[in-house]
């Protein structure tokens, strides 16, 4: 047997032998275990956490917990809110990032250079740290509390702009674009007629990032929403955050939370790791 | 109709269209992203100098004293020790953990895509989420962790108690939600290794372990630079982490006795706990040179890793 697997190693030597299966199973069980146990959780009544040894097979609570948690909380608000928030900007900042990309990868005009220079800069600065004056700037808008709160300053991001100008530049060859000017298209018609149709694969990427992250994001809303009015990361801090701890109610909000992006992620996984080991993403 | 249209008037808006066009274009990000980016950025700096409570009108200017404030500040020091410290917990384990995953998923594997996927899947999970569950499996009484130590012999552990104890908590939180995403990172440039490399080195008599400590590590420096400087900017920024990890009140001290209160975490509690605008801007500023400082020493550092 070791002789065989000493033979099958130097005949193909790049190929993966027990241990590296044994460690990346591992590996993958350790990827799964937390959500696994939070599904758990979320299916038994709260006297199973107490339990020793701890239970590892779902139970059959999950539907009355589900109805728990829409009781105790606005969470089916937060979900409309979440839904509305990821997918306006998921919607805008593919939109306005492959026009903007559009203009700095295929379009001369005073200015071009200094300008996409300044967009690729700001995305190294910890956005975070804005915080205060855009709180301050919503309080003047009347907007504190309110959902467009989490939309607007979304709508556009430099790291779109940066991906996409990237894209468009290798991806639209200028003949294509030179012979649409010759038959007299507009700057317009191009954009609508060519652009938009060659930079689908890249704005695929882009929109999935986009509305994965807004999805995901948890520290503006908290910031500048209200428990009335939630996002569903939001909603989920203030289910965790009271003074009696009830797992069972926190874990089925935890699971209601995670399902719709580990659903996106099942159905467009290769695309979304594509995208990440073409460097497209970063950050 | 034909002269018409290739005449004077259609040339004007072909320039203008042209010419002028590109500027609306890229209008609405600068506009969008000058007012809603940029602009508090700056004026960040702006409110740091004065004293700006949202609570009181009186907006004082006080030019540096806050920044003066901060440095004789015991809760920002302790606040920056804990971010340092759990910052490196996290970072170093996760990009060694990473570099092996890496090289492992380089090989010929069956269902590579599932494998690639399984390790993915920690990074699509929301930080609340995540967090929540790893409260409670490091939780004192009935968290899973403390029963695994009581397995094997050893005795159970307050991990939100202790400071190493919780540092360690939320470290394994960043890590296992970053391991894999880096690992397909490093992935990515493993493949444009030359398979030329690992075949002299083969014929040479090289065991896997030096070739992976000669040829890969060497021919990844760049990624790793890029890794570590992103790890950097990430992990002095942690807020959501620790200020979740305090199951049971969302107050942002960051444990009872500030045992993992990061930076971030301090500029909330100032900020958006006691509405003290002026000295959480100055916070802001402090972080954001602090990052730029460590990031920098960090490429410094990483650069050096040898070159074959």
């Amino acid at each position: 047997m070791a002789t065989v697997t000493a033979v099958r190693r130097r005949l193909n030597p790049r190929g993966a032998g027990f241990w590296t299966y044994a460690a990346l199973v591992a590996v993958l069980l350790g990827s799964l275990f937390p959500i696994y146990w939070s599904l758990v959780v979320a299916s038994h009544d709260n006297d199973a956490i107490a339990s020793v040894p701890p239970v590892l097979t779902p139970g059959g609570h999950l539907f009355e917990n589900i109805a728990r948690v829409f009781d105790t909380t606005p969470f089916g608000l937060a979900m409309l809110n979440s839904v509305l928030v990821s997918g306006s900007v998921t919607i805008s900042v593919v939109f306005f990032s492959t026009l903007a990309g559009f203009a700095f990868a295929k379009l001369r005009f005073r200015g071009r250079n200094v300008l996409l220079l300044v967009a690729i800069a700001t995305t190294t600065v910890p956005q975070q740290l804005g915080i205060i004056p855009l709180y301050i700037l919503m309080a003047e808008f009347g907007w504190t509390g309110k959902i467009q709160a989490v939309i607007v300053p979304g709508l556009v991001t430099a790291f779109g702009v940066f991906l996409m100008t990237q894209y468009l530049s290798s991806a639209i060859p200028d003949e294509l674009l030179e012979a649409g000017r010759i038959d007299g298209c507009s700057t317009l018609r191009l954009f609508w007629h060519v652009v938009l149709p060659a930079a689908r694969p890249a704005a695929a990427v882009l929109g999935l990032f986009t509305f994965m992250h807004a999805w995901n994001d948890f520290f503006w809303p908290l910031v500048v929403l209200t428990p009335e009015n939630p996002t569903v990361q939001f909603a989920l801090s203030s289910l965790a955050s009271g003074y009696t701890t009830d797992y069972a109610l926190v874990l089925t909000g935890t699971v209601l939370a995670i399902v719709p992006i580990v659903a996106v992620f099942a159905a467009l996984g290769r695309q979304i790791i594509g995208g990440i080991m073409s460097g497209a993403i970063k950050g | 109709m034909t002269s018409l249209r290739s005449g004077p008037r259609r040339r004007w808006a072909y320039q203008l269209d042209v010419k002028g066009s590109p500027y609306l274009y890229i209008a609405p990000f600068f506009l969008l992203f000058g007012l809603l980016g940029m602009f508090p950025l700056l004026y960040t700096a702006y409110v740091s100098l004065t004293d700006w409570n949202l609570l009181d009108s009186n907006r004082e200017w006080v030019g540096l004293a806050n920044y003066a404030e901060l440095l004789a500040d015991d809760y920002f020091w302790n606040a920056l020790f804990n971010t340092v410290s759990i910052w490196l917990l996290s970072t170093v384990p996760q990009l060694l953990a990473a570099l092996f995953i890496a090289h492992m998923l380089n090989r010929r594997l069956r269902a590579r895509t599932l494998f690639r996927m399984g390790v993915l899947l920690p990074n699509v999970t929301s930080i609340v989420a995540v967090t929540i569950i790893f409260a409670q499996l490091f939780g004192r009484d009935f968290g899973m962790v403390n029963w695994a130590l009581d397995l094997v012999g050893l005795d159970p552990i307050d991990w939100q108690a202790g400071t190493l104890s919780s540092h360690v908590a939320i470290s394994m939180i960043v890590i296992w939600r970053w391991t894999g995403y880096n690992a397909l990172i490093y992935l990515a440039a493993m493949q444009t290794i030359p398979e030329g490399l690992y075949e002299a080195a083969r014929l040479d008599g090289a065991s896997q372990f030096t070739q992976f400590r000669k040829i890969t590590v060497p021919m990844l420096r760049p990624t790793i630079i890029f890794t570590a400087v992103v790890s950097t900017i990430g992990g002095f920024q942690i807020i959501a982490e620790p200020l979740l990890f305090q199951a049971g009140t969302g107050n942002p001290t960051g444990g009872s006795d500030r045992q993992f209160q990061t930076v971030g975490l301090y500029l909330y509690e100032q900020g958006f706990s006691m509405y003290e605008f002026g000295y959480a801007s100055a916070i802001a500023w402090s972080l954001c040179l602090i990052i730029v400082v460590v990031a920098l020493v960090n490429f410094a550092i990483t650069r050096r890793i040898r070159s074959s």
